[in-house]
């Protein structure tokens, strides 16, 4: 299920990078920054991401998905700082109905 | 109309709510609407969902069904409210509680939802319901009141943060208008209430649909973060 939420994540990535103007580096997969102290996204451009990522998963996963999180803005503890850690993230989220 | 836009209302099985389904189909959109029981009723280019406005997994459920059947969404009217006229010491809690799910997770959670819909075609009109016992400091009304206060709130920073997606958020607050909210208010309370107005009668479900209809017009794309008190309450 990781590398399927990965591709999905990259594929929404590569949708939000041709408005960026720095680019999230895709090519890292699980390790390519996306928030925080490295990353290329600022606050819009995260909730921006997360909710094309969120239909984007909810389509492939024909299941509804939530993606809010008291940690979400955190420069340290977001789920959302690497592809990685948001793609462990929403397999948690998503564990309960399709573990 | 050509393309018809999609027009979501909460609290639509009986009063304003139900007015506005049938108002909002006859000005040609595609309504759908909730509540917490069935709807007695059924239209044309109507859908109904039930559930509990504060209940997040079925409002996200319900979202999901309209992502997938209408595609996106365009506006969305917070009517679902509900009040309970007490005294502050004679107030359980959970009517405090009860109050503030609907009338204030309600709307912020809807307003969540609708707003990712809304998004996606970078168009969208949120119009929530605050009402006049606010600024009237409505004795007896102090749970209500502030809960509608807290909408208003709620209404003005959404309308900062939502504006770059060309989303609108306002409100309409309405005067006591001849519902089930107000049938257990005694008539003086209501005479004495409606004399402080300046225009001194009863709001009409009109009145209402007639600043909703000001606020989800295309044209009022550079109307956002306001309040319309009817009545001339202010």
């Amino acid at each position: 299920m990781h590398d399927q939420i990965v591709d999905i994540i990259i594929r929404e990535v590569e949708e939000v990078n041709k408005k960026l103007p720095n680019r999230v580096p895709v090519e890292l997969r699980n390790n390519a920054p996306l928030f925080g102290t490295d990353g290329a996204l600022d606050s819009i451009g995260l909730v921006t991401l997360l909710v094309a990522i969120e239909q984007s998963v909810e389509d492939d996963f024909d299941s509804p998905l939530t993606l809010a999180d008291e940690r979400a803005m955190s420069q340290k503890n977001s789920p959302y700082q690497t592809i990685g850690t948001l793609a462990k993230y929403i397999e948690s989220l998503l564990g309960g109905s399709h573990g | 109309m050509d393309n018809p836009q999609n027009l979501l209302i909460t609290g639509t099985r009986k009063g304003i709510g139900k007015y506005l389904v049938e108002y909002y189909i006859e000005q040609g959109f595609r309504v759908i609407g909730c509540s917490r029981s069935a709807a007695d009723y059924e239209l044309e280019h109507y859908q109904h969902f039930c559930l509990d406005v504060s209940n997040e997994p079925a409002v996200k459920q319900m979202f999901f069904e309209i992502r997938k059947g209408y595609g996106g969404l365009h506006v969305l009217i917070n009517n679902a409210g509900i009040a309970s006229m007490n005294h502050v010491l004679s107030t359980p809690m959970k009517t405090v509680h009860n109050i503030l799910n609907t009338n204030v997770a309600g709307t912020f959670l809807f307003c969540r939802e609708a707003a990712k819909l809304m998004q996606i075609g970078q168009y969208g009109r949120i119009v929530n319901f605050s009402t006049v016992a606010t600024p009237l400091q409505l004795e007896g009304e102090a749970v209500y009141a502030a809960s509608k206060a807290a909408v208003f709130s709620l209404t003005q920073i959404l309308a900062r943060e939502l504006s770059q997606f060309g989303i609108t958020v306002n409100s309409v607050g309405p005067t006591p208008v001849a519902t089930d909210l107000i049938r257990s208010v005694p008539k003086e309370k209501i005479d004495h209430l409606l004399a402080r107005q300046a225009i001194p009668r009863l709001g009409t479900f009109e009145d209402i649909a007639n600043v909703i209809d000001f606020f989800i017009q295309p044209k009022s794309e550079f109307i956002t973060g306001q309040n319309i008190y009817l009545g001339g309450v202010s």
